[in-house]
């Protein structure tokens, strides 16, 4: 289905209440929605909500082969899609730039920062590490995919337990949760993205977007940092900013 | 500050034991139901059996591609999505034995050339799939307004190697001899759909069915209950 147009009004209202430094659901410049977070049934399975966006997290874990050239490394594997739930427009063969970006912005977020220890997934060096996969679905679409998405991502992956492995000489033991409690992954720290929207040529910005808001700005800028100030992830995007 | 502009319902429905010639455990697990819960899908609906929950939205009736397009009649379209890897072929199979269904009750002749989206993602799966998703595709029909000639619920049912017959089973009791899911209409219960995996004999065949369509009265229960509950002035 195509995308509903925006029309000429609304833009102009929009953007002319953000002129006047108001926002649609009234909010202040740099205030977030309310955020929900509800945990499911098995290890890793959370569900974000970020105002009225909604996003489904699901960690797997897998023992598999390690890369040639890390042997000694656990594969991380992030998977985010645009569920055709979230807008009648996310078909699956049309969404590919909007995917691309997301998928990268969050690899980039969460591997390159090295916030999970892939070290500590090697069970035997060269043959078999852990593979964790971190599947996101977006249930709703409200503006900011961007950071529910990282929320989501990061909670799932503290709520997640993998299963006991032993390693004795050659003989590799992998324990069911029942013959013993599964173990968490060890992460050093908690990167979460924020987005600001530009408006006016760059010189005015935006919080948490939603999804008006998304439509009629100038540019985005995404900015992934942890507790301890450390900035893991910057990106822009759109049109120059002052 | 966001004002809550949608009603949700949440019943708890506790079913009492479907009636079945042998047996004990046949009754069915813990009920919940949630509507209008996305902003974006024109309806939307997340059903909860247990521990299986799956979320359901539906886009219609709206456009649809040239390409696609029935000159007399709504294009259904059903879409599943598991929680964990690629949608493979269990899924597309899903998707078709839901879109039958559908297409039997949904009245697509009052909205010819264009096409009514059941996108269903699964959020937790603890036994009886199926059976959920076609609950939550039917409450999010029903949300968002699509017009049916009847509602439709499934139920699943396991045989046990010994002949016992469980109701609504959970993974555990899925590896059961057979598991047999049925979807049934609530005009007159008969069946609209089923799939089966595993060996039975004709009659137990029969005995499922009457078991299902027992136990297809409380969930016809349940959903009069629910929407009762969401449309009143309370």
């Amino acid at each position: 289905m195509k995308e509903t147009p925006l029309s000429n009004c609304e833009r102009r209202f929009l953007l002319r209440a953000i002129e006047e430094k108001k926002r649609l659901d009234g909010r202040q410049t740099y205030d977030y929605r309310n955020i929900r977070i509800s945990f499911g049934t098995d290890y890793g399975c959370c569900i974000v909500e970020l105002g009225k966006t909604r996003v489904l997290g699901q960690v797997s874990c897998e023992l598999v082969s390690p890369k040639l050239n890390r042997a000694t490394e656990g594969i991380l594997f992030f998977n985010l899609e645009l569920s055709q739930m979230a807008a009648p427009a996310f078909e699956p063969g049309r969404q590919s730039d909007l995917l691309v970006k997301l998928n990268r912005l969050m690899e980039r977020c969460l591997r390159n920062s090295k916030c999970i220890d892939t070290e500590s997934l090697c069970v035997v060096a060269g043959e078999k590490v852990w593979q964790i996969r971190v599947d996101l679905h977006l249930l709703n679409h409200d503006g900011n995919i961007i950071d529910a998405a990282s929320i989501a991502a990061i909670v799932a992956l503290c709520h997640f337990r993998r299963p006991d492995v032993s390693v004795q000489g050659d003989e590799v033991t992998l324990y069911t949760p029942e013959e013993r409690d599964p173990v968490p992954l060890s992460i050093h720290h908690m990167p979460i993205c924020v987005s600001f929207a530009f408006f006016q040529q760059g010189t005015y910005l935006l919080v948490d977007p939603n999804e008006r808001e998304e439509r009629v700005m100038d540019g985005l800028l995404v900015i992934a940092m942890n507790k301890h100030r450390e900035i893991c992830t910057i990106q822009s995007s759109g049109s120059e900013m002052q | 500050m966001e004002e809550e502009t949608h009603t949700d319902a949440k019943i708890r429905a506790e079913n009492g034991t479907g009636s079945s010639p042998r047996g004990p455990g046949c009754s069915l697990r813990h009920f919940a139901c949630e509507q209008n819960l996305l902003s974006r899908p024109d309806g939307s609906a997340s059903f909860l059996q247990g521990d299986t929950s799956v979320l359901a939205g539906v886009y219609g009736p709206a456009e649809v591609k040239v390409s696609k397009e029935i000159f007399n009649k709504a294009t259904l379209e059903v879409i599943l999505r598991p929680k964990i890897g690629l949608p493979g072929v269990a899924e597309k199979s899903r998707e078709r034995l839901i879109r039958n269904t559908c297409e039997a009750v949904v009245l697509g002749t009052l909205h010819p050339r264009t096409s009514i989206t059941v996108v269903l993602q699964v959020v937790s799966d603890a036994g009886s799939l199926l059976a959920c998703c076609l609950n939550a595709a039917c409450m999010a029909l029903v949300d968002a307004g699509v017009p049916m000639r009847a509602l439709f619920c499934g139920v699943a049912c396991a045989l046990d190697s010994d002949g016992t017959l469980v109701l609504d089973p959970t993974s555990k009791q899925e590896k059961a001899r057979a598991v047999l899911t049925f979807a049934l209409d609530s005009v007159e219960r008969k069946l609209l759909m089923s799939s089966t995996k595993g060996l039975y004999s004709d009659t137990e065949l029969q005995q499922c069915l009457a078991a299902a369509q027992a136990a297809s009265q409380h969930v016809f229960r349940f959903y009069r209950e629910s929407l009762q509950r969401r449309y009143s002035k309370s």
